[in-house]
């Protein structure tokens, strides 16, 4: 395959992943980054990366229950085969990374260490200290710099993508993309493009995520016609460290090595929280979730922690929003050797020391469940077939996207420790897909008429030019985002109203508007930081408004997606019978929102700007889903009710119905 | 002037910031004078620069131009000269800057790289560093052969803190043997042609603290040890480990307090063991 090239778009996990297996397989790949590939956002990831382990099995854990608890910690809304797939390639990804150097922790037999995450009762999670994103891309980032050695990879770091190529066919060709230190644009040829640029927070101004996370090439792909999955499902971290530039991320692994979330019983107790005995501290979460205590879903962890502060007025500080996240009774030379990472992030940036005083913290948006449409080749048994060209494509043929940028494997709500997995495995099974890809094409890039590459790259040079000469406007972009950011923060976070969506997305509308009439303050054509980022912005409100619009349409609560107009609720009767006829009741309301709402929202850009919404059916075939009852009062009578139920659909095969002579009987 | 708030805490926080358009160009000191807000450090203060775009007297300027990503100190983007300090601007808090010195602010960008503009700099040959130490493990190939091997306790605590290295320039730029290289471009030279004599140079020259401890990562790790000779002889080639005048400034001033100095001895002890080897061997 002399001629042949792959663009891979983000150096993140999933970027290298696949930029390292395409190698292997013979492959050219170009690999380029808004930033050194070294120092993208998967450094941020702090806790960990799961799969069944040796630790775990001999106590029943498999890599069917993994399976289980990523899709009822998703609500359900993910395909089933991908996240089968996944769990089952876990245990595999994780000796892979072993190999490539990882520093894991060590057992005093040396085997990995194993801590606990959320959503999960299993120790799954491996880790390395409290920076196992950052080790985890530093082996992939070694890799691909040995395959640059070889010449297999060439890197384009700090590039920016301005969009995909397509052919008249639709098919993906290449791509443009823009060297932001001289500014020049360019086009690339491509037999794939593989889109891994991560998530999207920056739409809501302060984020956990990097500054890179613009979500603009998703944007850019999604203005090119590429379908966008799930965007309104945006997961807010419980834990993080309110900062002005930015909310620093608390990983889960402080609450997975025991970190106890409370606040004090007396409303914004003065004492130093250290006085304030145990009797007087209330520790919300082991009190309503008795068998996860601290390690609940982040949805449910984050709305706890928001309905404490802003409902009940239990805030620690009267002035901000926040709780104490407390390690200070884990002895200090422990606290080091698993979590030292996060916790000098703490002390650097609070001046203060958590192993003796206990941290405050408060939700951040993190994590974008949502992204590019992606499809895959479902086996019989329920896998994916290893080598298929449609796994990761987007329905542009030529075009992939893995990583966070993808909608595929999260659902409604991601488990902790599931995305650096999602990211890696996405990224090592695109590579053979695309081969098989490339194979199936009559002609290569390379053949195609020199004329489509310089259209697409003319459009781009026009839109460049026009930004930089733009007289007038007046507007500021880095304002117009403040503002953006704010609206989003606002409407679009914990919790969701009907009524506030509809407002911000007028106000969105002016602000894109706005936006349009932009004037730069670094009108030169050398490292201009301004128009990457005035074009960043621009790109921004395709995204918010697809956000925005799907979590307006969407009547219900799931995972990371809360109404409270539409909330299922628990039962409140004392009476077992009482309790058992709502009991039935409930799961009659369950089932109703089920066959309405267990839908992908698919969103597709109309050409005035406006996305578009259509909902597509999910396959759950292999796990029915099933009533996430975290924490509810009365969750044993549904549960009881519901066991019957799916005991009953299980005796009348068929369409899933009870059976009526039964029923009559 | 300073005047402050009944608090205590200033209205205005004077900003001066060493500015260059380009590389080659004549670098010039421009000031910025913004809003003091709590909890601020120095990436919201460049931030705060960019949203205003005039310099000290209302005059309109550009943005200052400056690299940054994660904003959590794991990145190692950020790394310019804060008060005459080397360290990340994102952990360059503003009240510790003030309790220093209230009177301004000062940003530099890091004097062994060249400037790309204002406080951006061109750290490739950190990245060409750990291309010459070969700073990975060559495994045979991506499938499915089992876990790595295992690794006490002790080993991983050891091997830790060496791998959180985020090649942020922090220990090259307070080295006195790391000189800055800084090409221009011939005229008629190719993309291709200067890349190609830049990476010579950057070859040429003194590999640095973070790459040396970089090859004693992986030559301490077991299957990376397999290798361990070819790292060792790429750090004992022009530009290698004998540059090393042992002012041992790298280990101060690392952000992760790396122990440098302790890969640097490693590094050494193992040179000479090689050249007694090898001296047996002939």
């Amino acid at each position: 395959m002399a001629n042949e090239r792959v663009l891979v778009v983000g150096g993140g996990l999933a970027g290298l992943a696949a930029a390292m297996r395409l190698a292997e397989l013979g492959i050219q790949v170009d690999l380029m980054s808004l930033t050194p590939v070294k120092r993208s956002h998967s450094v941020c990831a702090q806790g960990g990366i799961n799969s069944v382990n040796d630790q775990t099995r001999p106590l029943g854990d498999s890599e069917w229950l993994h399976f289980d608890d990523t899709v009822y910690g998703g609500d359900f809304l993910q395909h089933q085969p991908p996240v089968k797939e996944m769990a089952y390639w876990a245990p595999r990804i994780i000796d892979l990374m072993d190999r490539l150097g990882v520093t894991f922790n060590r057992t005093p037999e040396g085997f990995r260490d194993q801590r606990r995450f959320g959503g999960t009762l299993y120790k799954r999670t491996a880790f390395a200290g409290a920076t196992t994103g950052q080790q985890l891309l530093y082996a992939l980032d070694e890799q691909v710099r040995r395959w640059e050695v070889e010449g297999r990879v060439k890197k384009y770091e700090f590039w920016d993508f301005l969009g995909p190529v397509l052919d008249d066919n639709g098919v993906c060709r290449g791509a443009v993309g823009q060297d932001l230190v001289s500014m020049e644009i360019r086009s690339f040829q491509a037999d794939a493009v593989v889109v891994a640029t991560g998530g999207a927070g920056l739409i809501y101004g302060r984020s956990t995520m990097s500054m890179v996370c613009t979500g603009s090439a998703a944007s850019r792909c999604f203005q090119a016609g590429v379908r966008y999955g799930n965007g309104e499902f945006m997961q807010v971290h419980p834990t993080a460290i309110p900062g002005a530039d930015k909310l620093r991320l608390m990983s889960e692994s402080a609450r997975g090595e025991g970190g106890r979330v409370w606040v004090p019983r007396k409303p914004q107790d003065p004492r130093d929280p250290r006085d304030i005995p145990e009797g007087e501290r209330y520790y919300f979460l082991e009190e309503r979730y008795p068998t996860y205590g601290n390690l609940v879903p982040r949805d449910i962890a984050t709305r706890e922690i928001f309905n404490v502060c802003v409902y009940e007025g239990l805030s620690v500080d009267a002035d901000r929003q926040c709780v104490y996240l407390d390690l200070t009774h884990i002895p200090a030379d422990e606290l080091d050797r698993k979590l030292g990472g996060i916790l000098s992030i703490y002390e650097k940036f609070q001046g203060v020391n958590p192993r003796t005083v206990p941290m405050k913290i408060f939700p951040a948006i993190h994590y974008s469940m949502g992204g590019l449409w992606a499809d895959y080749e479902r086996t019989a048994d329920g896998g994916l077939v290893a080598g298929s060209p449609r796994n990761q494509q987007t329905n542009v043929p030529g075009l992939y996207a893995i990583g966070e940028c993808d909608y595929q494997y999260h659902g409604a709500n991601r488990l902790g420790a599931n995305s650096l997995l999602s990211c890696i495995f996405s990224g090592l099974i695109v590579a053979p897909g695309i081969e098989t890809w490339i194979k199936s094409l009559p002609r290569s890039a390379a053949d195609q008429p020199a004329s489509l590459f310089d259209t697409e790259r003319t459009r781009q040079q026009q839109r460049h030019d026009e930004l930089l000469n733009r007289s007038g406007g007046g507007e500021n972009p880095y304002l117009i985002h403040q503002q953006l950011g704010q609206t989003m923060t606002n409407a679009a976070t914990v919790v969701r109203h009907n009524k506030d969506l509809e407002a911000a997305y007028g106000t969105i509308a002016d602000l894109e508007a706005r936006a349009q009439t932009c004037s730069l303050s670094d009108t030169g054509n050398w490292t201009n930081q301004n128009v990457v980022f005035t074009k960043a912005l621009l790109d921004m409100f395709p995204l918010a408004k697809t956000i925005l619009q799907g979590a307006l349409a969407r009547d219900e609560c799931r995972g990371a997606h809360f109404k409270p107009d539409f909330v299922l609720g628990g039962i409140e009767a004392e009476d077992p019978a009482e309790q058992r006829r709502e009991a039935e009741a409930w799961c009659d309301r369950f089932e109703a929102k089920n066959t309405k709402w267990l839908k992908s929202t698919v969103a597709t850009l109309k050409s005035d700007g406006e996305p578009e919404l259509t909902y597509e059916e999910v396959d759950t075939s292999l796990i029915p889903p099933r009533p996430r009852l975290y924490g509810l009062v009365g969750a044993e009578m549904i549960e009881e009710v519901w066991q019957q139920r799916v005991a009953q659909k299980e005796q009348s095969p068929g369409n899933g119905q009870p059976d009526s002579t039964v029923a009559a009987s | 002037m300073t005047t402050s708030t009944h608090d205590g805490n200033p209205e205005a926080i004077n900003v001066r910031v060493l500015r260059q358009d380009g590389p080659g160009q004549a670098s010039y000191w421009q000031r910025h004078r913004i809003a003091y807000e709590h909890d601020m450090n120095v990436i919201s203060v460049l931030q705060k620069i960019a949203t205003q775009s005039r310099d000290a007297d209302g005059q309109p300027v550009a943005p200052v131009a400056w690299d940054c990503n994660c904003l959590e100190e794991v990145c190692g983007a950020c790394t310019m000269v804060v008060n005459g300090k080397t360290q990340q601007a994102c952990t360059a808090l503003v009240d510790r800057l003030l309790a220093e010195n209230p009177a301004e602010i000062e940003l530099r960008p890091m004097s062994k790289f060249p400037v790309l503009r204002d406080l951006m700099v061109d750290r490739a040959r950190m990245f060409q560093a750990l291309k010459r130490v070969k700073a990975w493990i060559p495994v045979d190939g991506y499938s499915d052969m089992g876990p790595g091997p295992r690794q006490s306790q002790s080993r991983q605590q050891l091997a830790y803190p060496l791998s959180e290295c985020m090649t942020c320039g922090c220990c090259v730029e307070a080295c006195p043997q790391y000189t800055k290289i800084e090409l221009t471009r011939r005229n008629g030279e190719t993309d291709e042609q200067f890349a190609t004599r830049e990476e010579e140079a950057y070859n040429r020259g003194f590999v640095g603290a973070a790459a040396i401890s970089q090859a004693m990562l992986f030559n301490e790790n077991p299957t990376g040890q397999m290798n361990a000779d070819e790292r060792v002889d790429a750090l004992t080639a022009e530009g290698g480990i004998q540059v090393c005048g042992n002012a041992q400034n790298c280990v101060v001033v690392c952000p992760k307090e790396i122990p440098l100095t302790k890969s640097i001895a490693r590094a050494g002890r193992a040179a000479t063991v090689r050249s007694i080897k090898r001296w047996l061997d002939t």
